[in-house]
């Protein structure tokens, strides 16, 4: 088409503005910040998680300097996901729920406020769905962030009796604005803490799916031959056991658990991950630009690296938003079935499952019938929100061709 | 035929297009492409739409139907069709003249014609639809049609689905299915351009012929002027939205009055003498004996032929003769089955992988597609300062002298360009790039496939100006895989054809261009078209000389 | 057609492997199993007798590559061993269940595949027009909502809201059917189980249709259609339908795919006895037996549908159907 022809004026390198400035050196700050609050909860992994975000940030702020630069853009996006990887496989280490989701949720708003501010142009004219996406991931990430400082009661704390009318006053002070769940415990503190603890172990899962599957697949597309040939069959009947099934039968066999819940969710999507991937990469690696990078003699990581990842970032990256959505969604349905997160940990799959009879109060008490609907409605909302965003970003990013 | 007892007669107006004004989307906007252009067309008159890319040639082809594809808009000026005004016309009204008075030809048949039914299908569909005659009575139509198109069992083509069927047949039957309503005019939009040259030659004779058979005016649009010249009475030179000239065929070629014309007619004249071997020096690269195959798809023959230093070898053929996959058995991507590829001498390894750095830097490749051979994601700073950094170790500070003192040789200025991501440069410019990515490795000899082939004909040339001043300064040996036989004059010293993935000649240019030939080589030669009106009319007349003599000349899929 | 009937062949080949790897993994799973079946089988009643017999009955002390054999051998006859839960016969507590679970997912689809096929359709012929985008945001929600919300919100609404004086509800929140209940008794109880499905997998359907049809609208043989004067209806059904064939059945085999693994949460919500219910179940009180025979089932109609999506869209290829 003759509108494509006409070519754009040229983007200048210029060193990064004030503007960006500051903004990293928030998104350094904050992360800080908030490991000060929260250092009293658990001091050790409050200190390890504050050092790790302290080297995180710099890094990111090296990076951000040079943001200016849009081919940097994707790569810096990329490049923080495999940081933000390495240092949740050093958090498995001691593991604790608590500190990891944080740190993943630190991670998540540095990510979330990188990627906003370097399309801020293209944000402020994102359609209305879009922009509440963003709002609505900020406000979840927000909470995986700081939920004991929002919620005002600790989430296995027993507070009253089982099942307490909305917006009762709790004996020793405080309101169960939510009422109390079959323990007596408080709603909706335990629904603050539900969306951390769910939120982050699906952005520990999804990153972990997407480090192994997107390498995989990528270095699969370009080597080819057999390496690739006996991972696509391998794949392939990976595949062919529907992943809830799948995940059924794998946690009968090693048991429910955290990590154990996030290593089978994780190798089971990894596999749709590894399909994308390859089948992008795939499209990529017969470009002569990569056949000229081979013929000069560079190692296979190069290529990898500098030639294919850059030009297969913008689908990894949205196929990152719509496997979130795959894996919070799944993570909450095993919940449900009540195979994930064991108690008193929170989390909103089995809150719903829990609280379901109360459905049945319909005719006494509307309010509290509706109260399983909330952590069910807190999982579509977020899944909402990140589909509302992926949407506007493969459009933008698509051009025109959809 | 009821729409030809009411054809008025020859030399009334049939289109009329005034101040037409077309919009393209460019992210959230519009932005003006054709700006104000005007066009008249009389019944049974061919005029010639020619233009380089970004001229706009296609759309106001298509606006000529009252039609604008997705992301364009018909945004001002009138467009008058016997006497009905198509901007302003009901969708009704148009879709009744489409294909039923104004008929269109695409560029490419293979992708034009559904792959689910079969052309004769395909063919009826059109005069059925519009009520101008019954089935049987266009599937016999379609019969005649296609004989006389000369498309081999016109009885019996019509029943093959269209991936049966080759290229240049494919483009005759669209052509006949374009003529099935004996439509007032035909937009043939780059009909020939995705064809082999000896397939070009069969199938601009059918449309010609048939043009005139039924007293049909047409569009013609190409950017190529030789292939315009043999077919129009009138051409109409665009560029960027913008008529520069409009002229009567013969006045155009022999008088044009404005620069830009005369510079595309200057296009294929540019040439330099043939140099001779040197004497007492022995090849850079000898390919000797090479035979290949695709899995056990055999495609090379007994390839052999030698470069010299600082001399250019033409590779010459149709595509599927192998010139590309001798290229790629050179530069180590594609092992031979026997042979060997010899360098100053010495066996290279097969596999590039194989090979030392060295072996690497000294032979670099420019591929055909710019677009494809320079990563979209990366600075023009990497693209050029790789093959620097990486083979010859240059950092910093050198570094950076280094890529803008190729970026000065290649014509772009360095500061300008130094930072610019690849797909802020236009197709001629990401030529130059590629050009300096291959000098910033210091090679011996560089390997160019096909890299005028995707630039327009101003651009190419420059871009063969800059090789062979290159080869002058830095003592290079060009391996030139091309189709075309105008560059091949341009470039080589020496010429090497091919076709089915055997060597059918080689030697000296001048031995080459001069008969007699192997009948290959005079059929490529003879096919390739000259700015002379009469050019095809003679070479015909030549071709039937010939053929009465016994001695038949014809492309492999007639 | 030689070459089809080779592909075809082919396929069918790469399908049996792979239900054959798949059995395998799921036996070699359940192989690492800590504890030991017949101990568990007769818990407290356990004898050494009995212990030793009931292993001699499952060939357990056999290596697992006799196990595995013996397994495959029985389940082709359909004899999937005893559940260890409620000591029958497996075969018998999943057949009924099974039939439960077929009728489901297939009232389900009988709704959902034309339903969604007409509006995904109508969506990428009007595409960009207010319609498309309101089925956008519509597509985009829905698919965002886990099964059991979308449950729950229609028991709330459909159900228990709707239950008048004489208690009884529009549509009853618990399918409690059994081989007895009538045709039409059981697509009453059935609607909500059924709409819940329809719902969720209706967004997906659509979305894949609209931007199969949008895909092949873009192809230059629909333009040269349009240049030829043909009238927007004939382009769809001549020109665009024959060649949305493949695409379109590769979007529902897909998505019945996705209604079985749907089922499975639906079945628990609604308290329905199929076998999703089965499999949560047999899962929670690790009854081997039944969970092998159970995923073994879901697999294998997993593979068959994938199968078929293959099949067809080699069959409606012409270029595979009419060779040169």
């Amino acid at each position: 088409m003759s509108a494509t022809d006409i070519i754009p004026p040229p983007e200048l390198a210029k060193p990064a503005s004030m503007a960006c400035r500051l903004g990293s050196a928030l998104t350094v700050l904050i992360p800080l910040a908030v490991f000060a609050i929260s250092f009293s909860a658990d001091s050790a992994s409050a200190i390890a998680g504050m050092v790790a975000s302290v080297v995180f940030g710099g890094l990111l702020y090296r990076f951000w300097g040079r943001l200016s630069l849009p081919p940097i853009r994707e790569q810096a996006i990329v490049f923080c996901i495999l940081v933000y990887g390495a240092f949740v496989a050093v958090y498995l280490e001691g593991f604790s729920l608590y500190p990891w989701s944080t740190f993943s949720g630190l991670v998540s708003v540095v990510v979330l406020s990188m990627m906003v501010a370097v399309t801020w142009k293209e944000t402020r004219k994102a359609p209305i769905t879009a922009k509440f996406g963003l709002i609505i991931i900020a406000l979840n990430i927000l909470m995986v962030c700081i939920a004991p400082i929002l919620a005002p009661h600790e989430q296995s704390q027993v507070l009253g009796g089982a099942y307490m009318v909305w917006g009762t006053p709790f004996a020793d002070g405080g309101t169960a604005w939510f009422g109390t769940d079959e323990l007596g415990r408080d709603y909706l503190s335990r629904m603050i803490y539900a969306i951390r603890n769910t939120v982050g172990i699906a952005i520990v899962t999804t990153a972990l799916t997407f480090i192994v599957g997107a390498f995989v697949g990528l270095l699969a597309a370009s080597l080819r031959g057999w390496v690739d040939q006996s991972l696509s069959r391998m794949v392939d009947v990976l595949m062919a056991i529907p992943p809830l099934i799948f995940a059924l039968l794998i946690l009968t066999v090693v048991g429910t658990g955290v990590i154990k819940l996030i290593l089978v969710i994780a190798l089971l999507d990894s596999t749709r991950v590894f399909r994308l991937s390859r089948s992008v990469a795939m499209n990529i690696v017969v470009m002569d630009y990569v056949e000229a990078a081979k013929l000069r003699g560079e190692k296979l990581m190069y290529v990898i690296w500098r030639e294919v990842l850059p030009n297969a970032a913008a689908p990894l990256i949205a196929e990152f938003g719509l496997r979130f959505c795959f894996v919070f969604l799944f993570i909450s349905s095993l919940s449900f079935l009540g195979l994930g997160l064991q108690p008193p940990t929170a989390d909103l799959g089995s809150m719903v499952r829990d609280s379901a009879n109360l459905i049945n109060f319909y005719q006494y008490n509307k309010l509290m019938a509706i109260t399983p609907l909330l952590p069910a409605f807190a999982i579509a909302l977020l899944t909402i929100a990140v589909n509302f965003v992926v949407d506007w970003f493969l459009h933008k990013t698509s051009g025109l061709k959809e | 035929m009821s729409n030809q007892a009411n054809r008025g007669a020859k030399g009334d107006i049939l289109l009329e297009i005034k101040g037409l004004k077309i919009e393209g989307r460019a992210d959230e906007d519009w932005i003006e492409i054709v700006h104000g252009v005007d066009v008249t067309l009389k019944r049974g008159e061919v005029l010639g739409l020619i233009g380089e890319s970004g001229a706009g040639k296609s759309t106001i082809g298509l606006a000529a139907m009252g039609y604008a594809r997705d992301g364009c808009r018909l945004s001002g000026g009138e467009i008058w069709f016997d006497g009905l005004e198509l901007r302003g016309a009901s969708d009704e009204q148009r879709r009744k003249l489409r294909g039923h008075r104004i008929a269109y030809v695409a560029q490419s048949a293979a992708a034009s014609f559904n792959p689910a039914h079969k052309l004769i299908d395909q063919y009826c569909e059109g005069p059925v639809q519009h009520g101008v005659m019954s089935r049987d009575k266009a599937e016999k139509d379609a019969k005649d049609l296609f004989r006389r198109l000369r498309l081999p069992n016109p009885d019996t083509i019509g029943y093959r689905y269209p991936h049966q069927v080759s290229g240049g047949q494919l483009q005759r039957a669209m052509t006949a299915m374009a003529m099935a309503c004996r439509p007032d005019l035909i937009v043939f939009d780059e009909p020939t351009t995705a064809l082999d040259v000896t397939t070009q030659i069969e199938v601009l004779a059918a449309i010609r012929d048939i043009v005139e058979q039924f007293n049909t005016a047409a569009i013609y649009i190409t950017h190529d002027l030789a292939v315009v010249a043999q077919m129009a009475d009138t051409i109409k030179v665009l560029r960027h939205g913008h008529t520069v000239e409009e002229r009567d065929t013969r006045t155009l070629l022999s008088k044009p009055q404005e620069q830009y014309t005369t510079d595309l007619l200057a296009v294929r004249s540019y040439a330099r003498e043939e140099r001779q071997r040197p004497e007492n020096e022995g090849p850079v690269l000898q390919v000797r004996g090479v035979d290949a195959s695709y899995g056990t798809v055999p495609v090379l023959f007994n390839v052999s032929f030698d470069v010299y230093k600082k001399r250019t070898v033409a590779v010459v053929g149709e595509s599927g003769s192998g010139k590309s996959t001798t290229a790629r058995v050179i530069t180590g991507l594609l092992p031979p089955r026997k042979g060997e590829v010899l360098y100053k001498g010495q066996a290279l390894p097969v596999d590039y992988r194989a090979r030392s750095k060295d072996q690497l830097r000294k032979m670099q490749m420019i591929y055909q597609m710019p677009d494809t051979a320079l990563n979209p994601k990366s600075r023009i700073r990497d693209v050029i300062g790789r093959p620097a950094s990486f083979y010859l170790g240059l950092s910093g500070k050198a570094l950076e002298a280094r890529v803008k003192d190729l970026l000065r040789l290649v014509e772009l200025e360095p500061d300008q360009y130094y930072n610019r991501l690849t797909t802020e440069l236009s197709g001629g410019q990401k030529q130059r790039i590629c050009i300096a990515r291959a000098l910033a490795a210091e090679p011996e000899v560089i390997i160019c496939d096909e890299v005028t082939s995707a630039l327009d004909q101003l651009v190419a040339e420059e871009i063969l100006k800059l090789l062979q001043r290159m080869q002058d300064e830095f003592d290079l040996s060009y391996m030139f895989i091309t189709h075309d036989l105008a560059t091949v004059r341009a470039i080589s010293d020496e010429v090497v054809v091919m076709q089915n993935g055997k060597v059918v000649e080689s030697g000296p240019k001048g031995e080459m261009f001069t008969p007699p030939h192997h009948d290959y080589t005079d059929l490529l030669l003879s096919s390739v078209p000259e700015m002379d009106p009469d050019w095809l009319d003679h070479l015909l007349a030549e071709r039937e000389e010939m053929a009465r003599q016994g001695r038949v000349l014809k492309a492999a899929d007639n | 057609m030689d070459r089809v009937f080779i592909t075809i062949a082919q396929r069918l080949g790469l399908g049996v492997v792979t239900l054959f790897v798949v059995s395998l993994i799921i036996a070699g799973m359940l192989e690492t199993l800590p504890g030991d079946f017949c101990q568990a089988f007769y818990g407290q009643q356990a004898t050494e007798k009995t212990v030793a017999e009931c292993r001699q009955r499952n060939h357990l002390d056999e290596s697992f590559i006799v196990r595995y054999g013996i397994w495959v051998k029985d389940a082709v006859q359909f004899d999937f061993g005893e559940s260890l839960s409620n000591k029958r016969d497996v075969a018998q507590v999943i057949g009924v269940r099974l039939e439960n679970t077929l009728f489901l997912a297939g009232f389900a689809a009988a709704i959902s595949v034309p339903l969604s096929l007409f509006l995904g359709i109508l969506a990428a012929l009007y595409r960009y027009s207010w319609y498309d985008r309101l089925v956008n945001v519509f597509t985009l929600t829905s698919i965002s909502f886990p099964e059991f919300f979308v449950a729950y919100i229609l028991i709330l609404w459909l159900s228990i809201s709707t239950i008048g004086a004489d208690g009884t509800p529009l549509f009853p929140n618990m399918a409690m059917v059994n081989v007895d209940t009538p045709f039409w008794t059981r697509a009453h109880m059935m609607f909500l189980p059924a709409l819940t499905l329809t719902l969720v997998v209706v967004a997906h359907m659509m979305r894949m249709t609209r931007a199969a049809i949008i895909n092949l609208l873009a192809s230059p043989y629909i333009e040269m259609a349009r240049l030829k004067g043909i009238s927007n209806s004939r382009i769809i059904v001549k020109h665009a339908l024959p060649n949305a064939l493949a695409p379109i059945v590769n979007v529902i085999a897909l998505n019945l795919a996705y209604l079985i693994v749907g089922v499975v949460i639906v079945e628990v919500v609604l308290s329905y006895p199929g076998l999703g219910k089965i499999l949560v179940d047999a899962v929670k009180f690790r009854d081997f037996p039944l969970v092998q025979a159970s995923v073994m089932i879901f697999a294998a109609t997993y593979v068959l549908l994938n199968l078929t999506a293959d099949i067809v869209t080699i069959v409606s290829n012409p270029r595979l159907l009419h060779p040169r």
